[in-house]
């Protein structure tokens, strides 16, 4: 019983009348309780005038709410060695809490205080404001960052919220206003469509009663948020961007990937661990590390959300090398959609993504993230179960599909940053 | 940490072993470690532990190379490889009922390796790639020099990584004869945390290692750092427009009675730590470097770093400057703040919020067969299980007393490198380094002064 995976047996679920999701899972081995939550606001709610505002919102939580201002904040969480953290991403604000079980009650009682009242206290906008504008300074000074950022805004714009910068830039953070903060938390914060998963040494049913006591009076309703276009702007892209002084390059090639939703999603899971993941980091890992000796990483990524994500490979390499590393990766997705997959490699990612469950649920923190997804992407709480099936039903001639369809190296968009080397095209080409 | 459900021996061949069956969930993590890091380089050879480590993935001749990656995904696991200071160690986590094949690729690659001289060539260049990707980053360079000023003679002044002259002329036997010597059987720690029986481990132990050979006792390190009499600076500048602050002090080792007192002292000035390589708070805005720098905006950061090491290693402090600010005013704020701990002491509440957060931190660390495994292994090279296992007694002992101890006796100017990371502005290059010429004939004053 205690090693079963999580399922519609194990998982207690309740929704609050107000729209709120309650996961949980008991685990008694160790005397910690862990919460993972997210409510469905981000950066698909802000302006691109605004961009970083969401973020700034989730930053400001934490410093300050009704019943807990600064200080006591500070004090609830880190006098009895606690975390209670909150981050804005693209569709949601994720938040989580990992304590003793012993204080987890107390601590409920704070996550619930900030995400409902928060008062955004004036001197604490000024002081994250700074620690935000000095963390956009540093990102655009690293080359891994540069190149992701360039990569993303190529194929979406910063029109869209895939193309933006989730911690904005120096001229909208420098912008955001109070007014901004609490319009933002007013308009968008609300329980529906929220989910709380906990895993640890609790009591399920107390859980339960626990946030229903202090979530349940929350009867905020507020707009859908917007839907996501899909975006079809980039094809074939290839940007460099100077940063002279550097040592090292960082390179992004991808393309628009799937929606989580997809029914391709799965074989693309399976044709990216191939690529990028297996081992030591897939095909892309055997060629331009272990062969070329390139790079010291070299792996590919899938990013799937609501509307079409990125699937994408990423090295970094000393600048001399950024053109045999490009030509390599490219090969390495032609490869794929080329070339029909043997049947050892296949089985061995799939072995892989199978068999790693049992590592991803070992800690209360891996199950209880586990449990978010699965009712933030509307799996079913026999997803663990389905789960090994979805994998193993993927076929050779379903990874040279999607590798065919997704990774086109004529439709990639390249972006590399670092210093200039000799003879560099234009900052931005189209390849021939 | 009460260490129950312990299970020490050493095969004849003189391998440490060390079991703690849990059945929390169903996996297992194997850690094999072995007496050697940095710590043991000589000069001209910096960087040998960290290149060796990275050869072990480069094949044996039972599992040419990719092969043992592909064997532990295949069967659902993770592994890696990291070399530290005092230690060098490999781990896979596994689904409980296959971790065998650890066991199996670890003694062969304790014996086996191949060291391919195509091997070795295409690892030289990977290895400078990861180094490249570090020097990217200012904060790391300064890191850097820092470290290296810090140590006249001791080892620990050299990155692990390794300097880039040594890296390009390390031959392959030179690699080759350092796996040799390090790489037996009495040099090694075997560490297995997770679901398994005890007895059942043992066995396989014993057949998967017990006839690897034992070798002759590796170099003892003999060098020790003299005793620092003279405070260092160091000035780094260059292009990137964030500044960095980076402070050094000489501190106690794992096995020094100051140990544990330090520890308290580094977590009220800057926040209880995680088990060393993994975790940490994510909540640290209460401590006291924090309130003085950040809170003052005089840094967006602030992070303090101390750990077990078995020779002193180093105490740091180092932050992120707001705009506008200079590195001697976030000197200045370290120092009164260091200053009124060796005037003051510390409160009782910040030593009961220091014990209650470690003890938080070691329940969470031993939520996972991994982080587990690690801190017996890590424990048992760096000090001992004893040690570990009495680290919550320990702490409960320091007293006030101990805390203002430890301020007065370690963080002295004498002890001290300073390092700054200055951006050179291209517009306005000049007053930069103007002023730093400045800051270094005043700046150590009001410190001398506070403790005086």
């Amino acid at each position: 019983m205690m090693h079963a995976l999580p399922s519609p047996e194990t998982i207690v679920r309740t929704m609050l009348p107000n729209g709120l999701t309650i996961l949980v899972r008991e685990n008694h081995a160790s005397p910690v309780a862990v919460l993972q939550g997210s409510l469905r606001v981000g950066a698909v709610q802000e302006s691109p005038v605004q961009a970083g505002l969401a973020a700034f919102v989730a930053g400001m939580l934490t410093r300050g709410s009704a019943q807990f201002d600064y200080d006591a904040f500070n004090a609830a969480v880190e006098n009895i060695g606690a975390s209670l953290t909150v981050a804005a991403d693209t569709h949601s604000t994720d938040f989580g809490i990992t304590s003793l079980a012993e204080d987890f009650d107390d601590l409920l009682k704070v996550l619930a205080d900030l995400l409902q009242r928060p008062t955004f206290p004036p001197e604490h906008i000024e002081r994250l404001r700074q620690i935000k504008l000095v963390g956009i300074l540093e990102r655009e000074q690293d080359t891994a960052s540069v190149a992701a950022r360039r990569f993303h805004e190529t194929l979406f714009g910063r029109e869209h919220p895939y193309g933006r910068a989730l911690d904005g830039y120096q001229e909208t953070v420098s912008a955001l206003t109070r007014q901004d903060l609490v319009d933002f938390h007013a308009r968008n914060f609300s329980p529906q469509g929220a989910v709380l998963a906990i895993a640890g040494a609790v009591e399920a049913q107390h859980v339960v009663d626990t946030i229903a006591a202090h979530f349940g009076d929350w009867r905020t309703a507020v707009n859908a948020p917007p839907a996501i276009a899909q975006a079809r702007r980039a094809a074939g892209e290839h940007v460099h961007v100077s940063m002279p002084g550097k040592v090292q390059s960082d390179i992004v090639i991808g393309a628009y990937g799937v929606r989580r939703a997809d029914p391709e999603f799965y074989n693309v899971r399976v044709a990216n661990c191939i690529l990028g993941q297996f081992g030591m980091m897939g095909r892309l890992g055997e060629r331009v590390r272990e062969e070329q000796g390139l790079a010291y990483y070299s792996y590919s990524a899938v990013v799937a959300e609501q509307e079409d994500g990125v699937w994408f490979a990423s090295a970094g390499v000393n600048p001399d090398d950024v053109d045999a590393a490009v030509d390599s990766i490219l090969a390495e997705f032609e490869r794929l959609g080329s070339e029909s997959v043997d049947a050892e490699e296949l089985a061995d990612s799939q072995a892989y993504l199978t068999g790693i469950v049992p590592l991803t649920l070992e800690t209360n923190e891996g199950v209880a993230s586990t449990l978010l997804n699965m009712e933030w992407y509307g799996l079913g709480l026999d997803y663990l179960q389905r789960y090994p099936s979805l994998i193993n039903s993927v076929t050779a001639a379903d990874v040279q599909r999607v590798a065919a369809r997704f990774l086109r190296p004529a439709a990639c968009v390249v972006v590399t940053a670092g210093p200039d080397m000799m003879g560099a095209e234009e900052d931005v080409a189209h390849r021939g | 940490m009460p260490l129950d459900n312990l299970i020490q021996t050493t095969l004849d061949n003189g391998l440490q072993v060390i079991l703690r069956p849990s059945q929390r969930a169903p996996v297992a993590s194997f850690w094999i470690f072995y007496r050697v890091g940095s710590r043991n380089e000589t000069p001209g050879h910096t960087g040998i532990s960290h290149w060796v480590e990275h050869m072990l993935f480069k094949g044996t001749e039972r599992y040419p190379r990719g092969e043992f990656d592909k064997a532990v995904a295949r069967a659902g696991g993770v592994f890696n490889g990291m070399t530290g200071p005092d230690w060098t160690v490999y781990f896979e986590t596994l689904p409980a009922e296959r971790i065998e094949l650890a066991l199996q690729v670890e003694s062969d690659r304790m014996a086996h390796a191949s060291f391919a001289p195509e091997e070795t060539e295409s690892e030289r260049t990977v290895i400078l790639s990861e180094r490249e990707g570090s020097e990217n980053s200012y904060f790391y360079r300064l890191h850097e020099e820092v470290q290296a000023a810090a140590y006249h003679v001791h080892s620990y002044r050299n990155p692990i990584i390794g300097w880039p002259a040594d890296l390009l002329a390390l031959t392959r036997e030179e690699l080759y004869a350092h796996y040799r010597t390090y790489y037996t059987a009495n040099n090694a720690v075997a560490v297995v945390t997770g679901d398994f029986a005890p007895d059942v481990m043992l066995t396989q132990i014993a057949r998967y290692f017990g006839d690897l050979p034992s070798g002759p006792p590796p170099p003892p390190v003999r060098i020790q750092e003299p005793p620092m009499h003279a405070e260092r600076r160091v000035v780094l500048r260059g292009d990137d427009p964030t500044a960095y602050y980076l402070h050094a002090f000489q501190a106690p080792p794992a096995l020094h009675p100051d140990f544990f007192p330090f520890v308290v002292l580094d977590s009220v000035l800057g926040g209880a730590k995680g088990m060393g390589l993994f975790g940490g708070g994510a909540n640290n805005r209460s401590n006291r470097l924090y309130r003085a720098l950040v809170e003052r905006e005089l840094t967006v950061d602030v992070n303090s770093s101390f750990g077990p090491t078995i020779d002193p290693g180093l105490f740091t402090i180092s932050a992120t400057l707001a705009p506008d600010i200079e590195h001697r005013q976030v000197e200045a704020a370290i120092w009164q703040e260091i200053a009124t701990v060796q005037r003051e002491g510390v409160a009782p509440a910040e030593l009961a919020r220091a014990i209650k957060q470690t003890r938080a931190q070691f329940a969470y660390s031993s939520e996972s067969v991994t982080y587990e495994a690690f801190w017996l292994g890590f424990s048992q090279v760096v000090a001992s299980l004893d040690w570990l296992a009495t680290w919550d007694e320990q702490l409960q002992a320091v007293t006030p007393a101990d805390v203002q101890r430890m301020a007065q006796t370690y963080l002295t100017p004498d002890r001290q490198t300073v390092g700054y990371y200055v951006p050179t502005l291209a517009d306005d290059a000049s007053p930069v380094v103007r002023d730093l010429s400045r800051d270094l004939s005043t700046v150590a004053t009001p410190a001398h002064k506070e403790i005086a």
